[in-house]
């Protein structure tokens, strides 16, 4: 147990971040000048920390598998980022912030680093208005905020339904700027596939130019691996086609402790897959479920006239439709966390009530929206008596201002107008809260290795709460990690440049050229989106939303021998010396195909429900909890942090105890 | 449904390159246009030939990643939208479907349909941020209030997904309403104002130098833009050029 | 300020303010040609006071000159650079699913303009010059015609048909150049005047009425001579 560190500060949690960051050693502007620092991925996370070392004065050099840093997927992210500014003055706090992320993470992250994001959020709005990020306002000029699941405030800024896509602009013109000074030297098109320690500690990557296919060497005093979640590793999710658990994972291969991953977000709002040439989930932000209301019909009679066509949603009565999320949960209703969401959503079309043919779909329904919003138009312009269409006329402007894109977006997918007929949603894959082990100081067990923003497991424990990935990304690389790696880095001022002639990245190197040379030489039959369907699809079905002993072990031995096939069957047409999409993915896969194994293990030595992963050995029998979660605090207050050992079932667990003192440990109720 | 496509195939920048016609069936008018090259390309796998190397990546049309000019029209004849949201229900049974990369001198083939836009990103170098120093604290969120409208426009602005679409459906390959938007962004908001002369300055400088066209306000990039971005953009980036040069440091 | 009419911006702007000059001077012209339709008197006194005044001589026309060469000479440039901005051609491509074909085709329409104003040149301008510059007389007088010589002269070169036809249809093409033009010009110099509807209309009307104007008086003089 003595690897695991987590290196807390002592001290009152209010004090800690504070204390800590005086006494750490820095490292004087002018040696700066001689340290390089290497970040892979150039999202939200690496793109912030690699401003900032930037800014600091460190040499960067940072790598994105995309054409441009502006292409990572923390674009995607609709609805916000969460801040505790309590501008809208209804009793917001770092305090509140900090603990409604605990216990939406279910009582399964590290309180101090919980509290260091609490604490830091504000800031993070200061520096991205500074930086030209268009948040909504209200008439007054002043920042707007809405509502997001699972917190009882709002705090959540956000910019139209593509916040995510203006905070990663503004870390992008923040990198722009460092390129230009020539502070950051951007490698686009650049794909890391592995690690280079020398003695110990991290020194340098190997990476393809995915352009040419040449490998290059790499050397730095520190490498941050920023490279996003691993949610792809079901075929299906809402992240992007190139979203990879590539750098994280051969990190974990080289020694750095992967943690929790079996702790994944299942969100509530996604499209519904409509057949098997599907290549991907789309997500509907959150914030809709701010206006609209989820049901599915009470009687199964009206479930199978929906399904053949016989009715339409809209002529369903009031008394026949099943508000299930407002009846199991009053308090919160339509707004309870997202895995409390996906739960019932499942739990009501494994009843068999699902609205569409493949019987996984409820709606999601603006109608009382659209008209507790006309009539209150009709009251601001002193329209009396408005007639119906009226009042429906401007409903619609109204969650249209606020949701319009999404619409859009939902009828060019589905081909169906959300205004007139509800939504269908289901939930799908989405965000990986697990990830590489990290301690206070974002450094993971290889010493100079830090991992930041979606690829660490730090804090939003067993579920993450709606704009808390922003916030975190941006925590994590604007002002955590320029202050962590310093201390590390205040040894370096005297190494000098790190060589790439030696026999570390020699031996990394071969490593590397001969997997691909395998892959090019390997005559098999079958395509590489072959594996990762059959992947996805038992992760889908055994690691799922709900998860059992019997099945985890089934999907351990049948993830192990889709492994063992595609290492015999896997074909890769072209050559190595060019761009080679195919070549790119099996590597990927590969990856893939072995986490996933570790992803059931960890699901199967955790025998309780918490957050993500529900256990369905583990639920509350009786009173009025029946049939939620059951959380088992005395045997599983732990972070799982494993160790590779060659094969994943082989890997080795690692218990980081976690302590809760300044928050009761409770059962998440949102009722 | 079956169709017919005719795909420009380049085996690398200094390849020639020719269109290549391509037979596929079975495709459902559910699938998204990037779905049915997928099925074409498992198709060409399979039979031991080298797939379409094309660039995509969110797939839910906000990264900006994915290209490809269909049937003479960037990200296809669908509007408000890029080519990973084109839906098959656009086209017929037996259509046929070209399929060419964008072009323009400043966009270079790397492969198939896939294109260096590095351009765009030594724009953005050249003065699309704001110089604020990202480690350090700075005033409050609130501390400046913005007009709800300007801040509304600038958003609208900002909205660019950087696909290039525009410079690929110009006549021209002009770039102007890529850059139109980003100086736009910045001289929208108070806090942009500050080096907003020195920015357009050096993005336009930029733009020139990479071999973009000129812009004859066709307004085909307007239309095209799968988010919308106005024209105006343009006549603003104008007009805050005209303002710079008069100012003299 | 050099600069700025180098960068690719600068030119833009500098179509567009020539262009707004010329087609100020399109309007004044068609004003003064019109009267020879209702007052062959009244469009020889305006006629002589153009032709002779040293204001409009000497500052003016010099101005008119500039702004043609420089229109044309730019158009093309710029047509050179833009078309050299695509190596590649595409094989298909749909212009006409965003854009005019007016202004997909201004240098077109600018080169059949640019015939018509050689013709113009050669049936007006050179021996206007000739007779005032070079032979010295600037009476505006014909011997055997009463009075100014200018109407007489505008009569007797729509005679021939085929000029007649010529006219025509350069000027159709004039009014698809401005089609685009008018309100592009705006846009160039940064203002958003030229989306505005009102002023699409003014743009369409200005567009349409000043090039039809010229026809019929072509047409008029034509049939009766």
């Amino acid at each position: 147990m003595s690897v695991l560190d987590s290196k807390v500060p002592k001290g009152p949690i209010k004090d800690k971040w504070t204390t800590y960051k005086d006494k750490i050693d820095l490292v004087n502007p002018a040696n700066k000048r001689h340290i390089d620092v290497i970040v892979v991925g150039t999202g939200l996370a690496g793109g912030s920390a690699a401003a900032t070392l930037a800014e600091l004065g460190y040499n960067v050099k940072a790598f994105a598998y995309q054409d441009s840093p502006r292409r990572a997927h923390s674009i995607a992210a609709q609805g916000g980022i969460n801040a505790a500014k309590n501008y809208m003055g209804d009793g917001d706090s770092t305090y509140r912030l900090f603990y409604d992320t605990v216990k939406g993470g279910d009582y399964r992250s590290r309180e101090a680093n919980v509290y260091r994001l609490a604490e830091v959020s504000a800031n993070i709005i200061d520096q991205c208005v500074a930086q030209g990020v268009p948040f909504a306002r209200d008439y007054g000029g002043l920042l707007d905020n809405r509502s997001f699941g699972g917190v009882l405030v709002s705090r959540t800024f956000y910019a139209k339904g593509q916040t995510g896509q203006q905070l990663l602009l503004g870390a992008y013109s923040a990198m722009n700027r460092q390129i230009a000074r020539g502070k950051i030297e951007m490698y686009n098109r650049h794909e890391m596939l592995d690690v280079v320690k020398v003695d110990g500690k991290a020194r340098g990557i190997i990476a393809r130019n995915l352009i040419t296919g040449e490998i290059e060497r790499h050397s730095a005093h520190a490498v941050v691996v920023a490279s996003g979640g691993y949610g792809n590793v079901y075929f299906l999710s809402t992240n992007a086609m190139g979203s990879n658990a590539t750098a994280a994972w051969k990190i974990h291969k080289k020694g750095a402790f992967f943690a929790n991953p079996c702790y994944t977000q299942i969100h509530p709002t996604c499209i519904p897959r409509s057949g098997d040439y599907q290549s991907k989930l789309t997500l509907m932000s959150e914030s809709l479920r701010n206006d609209g209301r989820i049901w599915v019909p009470k009687n199964m009679d009206d479930v199978l006239a929906i399904r053949e066509g016989k009715i339409k949603p809209i002529e369903l009565k009031e008394e026949g439709r099943d508000y299930y999320l407002e009846r199991r949960y009053p308090a919160f209703g339509n707004l309870v966390p997202r895995d409390v969401a996906s739960r019932a959503a499942k739990e009501r079309c494994d009843a068999g009530y699902g609205v569409n043919a493949t019987g996984e779909a409820v709606y999601l329904d603006f109608a009382s929206a659209i008209e507790r919003y006309g009539k209150e138009q009709a009251k601001i312009q002193g329209i009396s008596n408005p007639s119906k269409e009226k009042v429906t006329e401007m409903g619609e402007a109204v969650v249209e201002a606020k949701y319009g894109n999404l619409f859009q977006m939902y009828e060019k997918i589905v081909d169906e107008n959300p205004y007139k007929t509800p939504m269908m949603i289901y939930p799908a894959t989405h965000y990986t809260m697990g990830g590489v082990w990290v301690d206070y100081n974002l450094m993971t067990t290889v010493d100079g290795l830090y991992c930041i923003g979606e690829a660490n497991f730090s804090d939003h424990g067993a579920n993450r709460l709606g704009a808390s990935a922003l916030m975190q990304g941006l925590a994590d690389g604007y002002f955590v990690l320029p202050y962590t790696i310093g201390d590390y880095l205040s040894d370096d001022i005297r190494t000098g440049p790190i060589a790439t002639d030696t026999k570390e990245f020699d031996e990394a190197e071969k490593e590397v050229k001969d997997k691909i040379d395998f892959f090019m030489g390997n005559n098999g039959t079958k395509s590489v989106d072959h594996f990762h369907k059959r992947l996805g699809k038992v992760m889908w079905d055994k690691v799922g939303m709900a998860r059992n002993e019997k099945e985890l072990k089934e999907a351990m031995s049948e993830i192990k021998a889709i492994r063992e096939e595609f290492w015999k069957e896997v074909k890769v047409p072209g050559s190595a010396n060019e761009m080679n999409l195919e070549l790119e993915k099996a590597g990927r896969v590969a990856d893939f195909l072995e986490l996933g194994e570790l992803f059931a293990k960890d699901a199967l030595i955790r025998e309780e429900s918490c957050g993500g992963h529900f256990r369905e050995e583990s639920v509350e029998l009786e009173g009025q909890q029946k049939g939620e979660a059951k959380r088992n605090d005395s045997d599983f207050a732990f972070v799982s942090a494993w160790e590779y050992k060659g094969e994943p079932a082989d890997a080795i667990l690692h218990k980081e105890q976690l302590e809760f003192k300044d928050i009761e440990l409770k059962q998440r109720s949102y009722k | 449904m079956k169709l017919t496509l005719k795909i420009w195939r380049q085996k690398g920048a200094q390849d020639k390159g020719k269109i290549v016609d391509y037979k596929v069936s079975d495709i459902s008018e559910h699938m998204s246009f990037l779905e049915m090259m997928d099925v074409l390309n498992e198709q060409l796998v399979n039979s031991g030939e080298e797939p379409v190397a094309f660039d995509h990546d969110c797939r839910e049309g906000i990264c900006g990643m994915c290209s490809m000019h269909i049937n003479g029209e960037a990200h296809g004849p669908d509007r408000g939208v890029t080519t990973c949201q084109l839906h098959m229900r656009m086209f017929k049974d037996g259509d046929t479907i070209t399929i060419e990369p964008f072009r323009a001198k400043a966009f270079p083939v790397i492969k198939d349909l896939v294109v260096d836009r590095t351009s765009f990103e030594r724009i953005q170098q050249a003065g699309g941020y704001i110089s604020v120093n990202t480690s350090g604290n700075t005033q409050d969120a609130n501390a400046l209030p913005i007009s709800k409208h300007a801040a509304d426009e600038a958003m609208d602005a900002a909205a660019c997904i950087g696909c290039g679409a525009c410079v690929a459906s110009c006549k021209n390959s002009s770039a102007m309403l890529f850059v139109g938007a980003k100086v736009s962004q910045y001289a929208l908001l108070p806090q942009g104002q500050v080096e907003a002369a020195d920015r357009v300055k050096n993005m336009v400088a930029q733009m020139d130098l990479e071999g973009f066209g000129n812009c004859t306000n066709t307004g085909a990039c307007e239309v095209e833009c799968p988010k919308g971005i106005s024209l105006e953009n343009i006549a603003r980036m104008n007009r805050e050029l005209v303002k710079a040069s008069l100012i003299k440091f | 300020m050099s600069g700025f009419f180098n960068s690719s911006i600068g030119r833009k702007y500098a179509m567009a303010l020539s262009a707004f000059f010329l087609m100020f001077f399109l309007l004044q012209h068609f004003a003064i040609n019109i009267v020879s339709v209702f007052s062959p008197g009244t469009f020889n006194e305006v006629s002589h006071f153009m032709g002779t005044n040293p204001l409009i001589q000497y500052a003016v026309q010099p101005i008119l000159i500039f702004a043609v060469i420089y229109h044309f000479v730019m158009g093309f440039v710029l047509e050179i650079k833009n078309k050299g901005s695509r190596n590649v051609k595409y094989a298909k491509n749909h212009g006409a699913a965003n854009s005019t074909w007016m202004s997909r085709n201004m240098i077109y329409s600018g080169l059949a303009i640019l015939a018509f104003i050689v013709l113009h040149f050669i049936d007006f301008w050179f021996p206007e010059i000739n007779t005032k510059f070079i032979q010295g007389d600037w009476s505006g007088t014909l011997e055997g015609v009463e009075g100014y010589r200018y109407f007489e002269e505008l009569q007797h070169k729509f005679v021939e048909p085929w000029r007649v036809g010529a006219y025509v249809i350069a000027f159709v093409l004039l009014a698809l150049h401005l089609m685009h033009g008018f309100t592009s010009a705006f846009q160039s110099i940064g203002s958003t005047a030229g989306r505005k509807q009102t002023m699409q209309n003014i743009g369409k009307a200005y567009s349409i009425l000043i090039p039809l104007g010229f026809v019929i008086i072509a047409l008029f003089h034509h049939f009766n001579h």
